[in-house]
């Protein structure tokens, strides 16, 4: 009896089976979301920062350094019973702060409960310190340590830039995949610039856990994990000692002072006043106080050594009379008559010589000088004729690295501006103009800038007598040396021996000129020249650029100090204090010091 | 045949081994005890080898009582395991007599079959059957051991082999299709509405004889009857661990933390396999207590997540062969009473076999009965190996027993 009813249990059994095998080819083979939420259920990647370079001083000293601070991540999931309550009081922070950062953190588009998310950010070693004991109330929560930059001294804020997490827009902007929301990355000056160098490579963890987030050891043996490699050192060439020194001279004051070793193109120092204290832009505490410094109205974070353009005053005379010279329409000999109908002039002189015009400084005789260079007769049209010598003229000065950026090895650089005929062109909406228009380029007025980087390099090339390397700040990268490009040796399209009348010329600033009281030295031959830069309505700038000793130069510095009146004073003293500093260690004429410190440069 | 059964048992116990061992790898005390269970089952398979086959049958109501004896202690002496209190302390090993109470329950159905004139359509025949193994059932439910319970609605099988008629069976799995219908589609008017338009068509279609219709008119209204009670069922007659393991079977991913998770992470152990696994002793899901109950109920995830679909559909095909197998044993043996019990066997295996995978992989709710031969625990690994090798002995001397039938 039944006979049938054998297969049909047979049946039943089979098709069973079957539909169990196709069910676990489906889940096991053909999907690969099983897969992925297994590696996420059971692999916690553990990412590693990696240390950022380290950055030294020409002799050693350590400038910038790491200490460690710690993020606190969260894992949605496992957070259970949160006590808000307590959790406020030992994070100390208020209810509807932590409303907000909660708020925020699901706001975040990669935000997901199962993987850890960023929850507070940036707490210091004494602050960590303080909660490091209470944590293990609060599962779910999970220490990121990694490092912060500090800052041996407050000086040379400007120069290393600082450091702070990536932005929206950054992030979106690299092409090269390497960061993540939350990393570090350089955001100005040498941090910046160096960014490649200096960040590393992060290290990753694959860690097991089991069910309850306890560690299990490392995933495959750690055959997926990564070190994370440190970042290279830098050394730059900054002295740090002469930087804070003039840091110190130039307290309350703004300006800049750019010193460079004229025979490698290092950067000395580098001081732009008003600057900040830089341990303030690290830790936590980073974005109220960069809040701070940013509206700060004396612009602290405004690099003035390589962004403030200055038109140049009457230190650019010495390019222009090197431009004559090479041009040959003058000659050391040649004497023009001080007419100050033409334009003003000052001091007791009348027809003076090539050094001596530039020793005085005198208005009519480069007014001369740049009239010869610009209306050589080439052309009968005085029109034509002033564009052909305005181009040739632009040609030698620009061979000064003025009228474009030096490459500096600092974001943001300005270049400062040498006319071109066609710039006049577009000034003068394509109306005519000659000389007469624009003789005011002669004494370094009219619509010459620069910015005191440049003048620091003129002054590093008369030094050199004709040559410069790019002004750079550091000096080697881990093992190896400066970027190429600063290696490169750039000549001037001037013939060094017309160097030596400039080198007598700024010797005689300093020895009987404008500079004799407060920039010459007893040890040292000090060249050097002022300049007064015309501000309206405000007290003129305060100018000096200056190298030491006459043979074979150690240092060239340019000044600059705003609406301080003449070069002679602020300037000049600051100029050769720094030089003192550098070659002696310590001045010898504390009453220009006090002088400076004083800070009354207008009588 | 008693070789070839053995050695159906040997290869099961060779995976069984590694199984075992793999999910004991951080639990090794639990295997170091599922081998001196399996050490034990051989000493039980050579005394049932050794015990006269008539003992079976002459004993069965005997056994039948004692068992019931037992379950009837259990709820009062037991200690309780994980919820259910289904365990009778002996020393340090508990023993669950609810796993025993299987394979007696199943010789004892046999020997009522078997007995000189019954008949599967007689209606007090089949009242007395339900009514063994009912008896159990309610016992082990006052254990909270459902799934264990459960077990025994697979002796309906054996019934309809011998000549039950099908439609309590067609009933059966109809109600549960419904009632999983009713939890899948949310308005239920749609069901209602699905089922007049076949009673319908049934009616159209089909002889217009009074009682037919009268009849498939009152089924439908049961069956209306069935979806309304649904709610009520699920809310007030199963216990809250139970509406859970139904709702997470419709919908794991609605609490995948909460009531999912047991499935959730299965389906994830398993899934996370691949074609040929992560290898031997390399699933990360089981080996890190991602799956709860791993060793025990949900040992088929170490086999999916280790082995991979490959290992996987080895080991369901081994089953298939396996239950194949037993109902060719069963239908070749001459005495009635031991072709039931064979496919008593059969059927019991076959419950154990598709609820425990179904449910691993999401087919079925999550009911706690272990997988044969693979899950760790020694009363249920004892219960199976009786089980079998009452089976096999019969089978053996199965030329001594003259045709009764």
């Amino acid at each position: 009896m039944n006979e049938g009813r054998k297969e049909i249990l047979q049946i039943i059994f089979i098709i069973t089976g079957l539909v169990f095998l196709v069910k676990l080819f489906s889940i096991q083979v053909l999907d690969n979301r099983y897969a992925e939420l297994a590696d996420s259920n059971a692999i916690l990647k553990e990412v590693e920062y990696p240390f950022r370079g380290l950055i030294y001083d020409r002799n050693g000293k350590l400038i910038v350094y790491n200490t460690p601070e710690f993020d606190i991540n969260i894992i949605r999931k496992e957070v259970k019973e949160f006590d808000s309550a307590r959790f406020c009081e030992v994070f100390q922070i208020s209810r509807e702060e932590l409303r907000k950062r909660f708020k925020e953190m699901r706001a975040r588009k990669e935000y997901s409960p199962y993987k850890p998310t960023l929850f507070i950010d940036r707490l210091s070693n004494p602050e960590f310190a303080r909660i490091q004991d209470h944590l293990d109330e609060f599962p779910g929560l999970y220490v990121q340590a990694r490092t912060t930059r500090s800052y041996t001294t407050s000086a040379l804020a400007n120069a290393l830039g600082y450091v702070s997490e990536i932005s929206k827009d950054q992030l979106a902007r690299d092409e090269s995949g390497i960061y993540r929301q939350g990393d570090y990355v350089g955001q100005s000056g040498i941090e910046a610039y160096y960014e490649e160098q200096l960040r590393g490579k992060r290290g990753v963890k694959f860690k097991l856990r089991n069910v309850r987030g306890i560690e299990k050891g490392s995933f495959k043996d750690g055959a997926y994990d990564t070190l994370s490699i440190p970042g290279k050192d830098l050394v730059s060439s900054i002295d740090i000692d002469l930087q804070q020194y003039g840091e110190f001279l130039m307290k309350g004051k703004a300006g800049s002072v750019v010193a460079i070793e004229p025979s490698s193109g290092e950067i000395l120092a580098l001081i732009s006043g008003p600057s900040y204290d830089p341990n303030l832009l690290t830790g936590r505490n980073y974005s109220s106080n960069f809040v701070l410094i940013s509206n700060d109205t004396n612009k602290p974070l405004f690099t003035r050594p390589l962004m403030a353009q200055y038109r140049p005053g009457s230190i650019f005379k010495i390019a222009q009379a090197m431009t004559a010279l090479q041009e040959g329409v003058i000659r050391p000999e040649t004497r023009i008559y001080c007419d100050r109908s033409i334009i003003g002039c000052h001091g007791a002189h009348s027809n003076e010589d090539l050094r001596g015009a530039i020793a005085n400084s005198c208005n009519p005789y480069f007014h001369g000088v740049l009239r010869r260079m610009l209306n050589k007769g080439v052309s009968n049209d005085p029109y034509e004729d002033t564009r052909i010598g305005l181009a040739e003229w632009n040609k030698h000065i620009r061979s000064f690295g003025f009228g474009g950026s030096l490459g500096v090895d600092l974001p943001n650089e300005k270049g400062g501006l040498i006319p071109t005929p066609e710039y006049y062109d577009r000034a003068y909406n394509n109306r005519p103009w000659k000389f007469s228009n624009i003789y005011s380029l002669a004494i370094g007025e009219g619509e010459n800038l620069v910015v005191p980087l440049q003048m620091a390099n003129f002054a590093s090339i008369v030094a050199n007598r004709g040559y410069y390397y790019r002004p750079h700040l550091i000096k080697n990268i881990g093992s190896e040396g400066p970027l190429p490009k600063y290696q490169e040796k750039l000549s001037t399209t001037i013939d060094p021996q017309y160097f030596e009348i400039a080198v007598d010329a700024m010797q005689q600033v300093v020895e009987s000129g404008t500079g004799q009281y407060r920039a010459k030295l007893q040890d040292f031959i000090v060249c050097g020249k002022t300049g007064t830069v015309q501000n309206d309505p405000l007290p003129d700038h305060s100018v000096f650029i200056a190298f030491a000793p006459r043979d074979n130069p150690k240092i060239a510095v340019s000044v600059y100090v705003e609406d301080a009146g003449q070069g002679a004073r602020a300037a000049a003293s600051i100029a050769s204090l720094i030089i003192e500093k550098y070659l002696i260690g310590e001045t010898k004429r504390p009453y220009i010091e006090q002088y400076v410190l004083n800070g009354q440069f207008l009588y | 045949m008693a070789l070839v059964a053995l050695g159906w048992f040997n290869i099961y116990a060779a995976v069984y081994d590694e199984t075992v061992s793999q999910s004991m790898w951080d639990l090794s005390l639990n295997s170091g005890r599922q081998m001196i269970f399996i050490l034990a089952s051989v000493v039980i398979i050579m005394g049932i080898i050794i015990i006269d086959m008539r003992f079976y049958e002459a004993f069965a109501y005997v056994a039948y009582g004692i068992i019931l004896v037992m379950l009837l202690l259990v709820p009062l002496i037991g200690k309780e395991v994980g919820g259910n209190k289904a365990w009778l302390g002996i020393g340090s090993f508990g023993v669950q007599p609810s796993e025993f109470a299987k394979f007696i329950t199943a010789l004892a159905v046999a020997k009522m079959m078997g007995s000189v004139g019954f008949r599967m359509d007689n209606l007090k025949n089949q009242i007395v059957l339900f009514g063994m193994i009912g008896l159990p059932m309610v016992l082990i439910l006052f254990q909270k051991d459902t799934g264990t319970a459960l077990v025994f609605t697979s002796f309906v099988l054996v019934f309809f082999r011998e000549g039950m008629s099908p439609f309590l069976m067609i009933v059966g799995i109809c109600a549960a299709f419904i009632f999983i219908l009713t939890l899948l589609i949310p308005n239920q008017l749609y069901l209602h509405g699905g089922i007049i338009i076949a009673l319908t068509a049934l009616i159209i279609l089909g002889k217009k004889k009074f009682k037919r219709i009268a009849i498939l008119s009152i089924g439908a209204l049961i069956i209306m009857g069935v979806i309304e009670s649904v709610d009520y069922v699920i809310t007030d007659v199963l216990k809250p661990h139970q509406q859970n393991r139904i709702k997470a079977l419709v919908n794991p991913d609605a609490d995948p933390l909460g009531y999912g998770w047991n499935v959730t992470q299965s389906k994830i152990a398993i899934g996370s396999g691949g074609f040929f696994g992560k290898g031997f002793l390399r699933g990360t899901q089981t080996k890190f207590d991602f799956v709860p109950e791993q060793s025990t109920d949900f040992i088929f995830c170490t086999i999916g997540e280790e082995w991979g679909w490959f290992g996987s559909a080895i080991v369901v095909i081994l089953f298939m062969a396996f239950l194949l197998r037993i109902v060719f044993i069963a239908e070749r043996q001459k005495s009635r009473f031991a072709r039931a019990y064979g496919y008593a066997v059969v059927s019991i295996f076959f419950f154990h076999f598709a609820i425990n995978i179904g449910m691993t992989i999401g087919l079925f709710p999550v009911i706690g009965i272990p997988l044969p031969f693979f899950s760790y625990g020694g009363s249920a690994l004892w219960g199976f190996t009786t089980l079998l090798f009452i089976l096999i002995k019969l089978d053996a001397h199965r030329g001594q027993v003259l045709q009764r039938l």
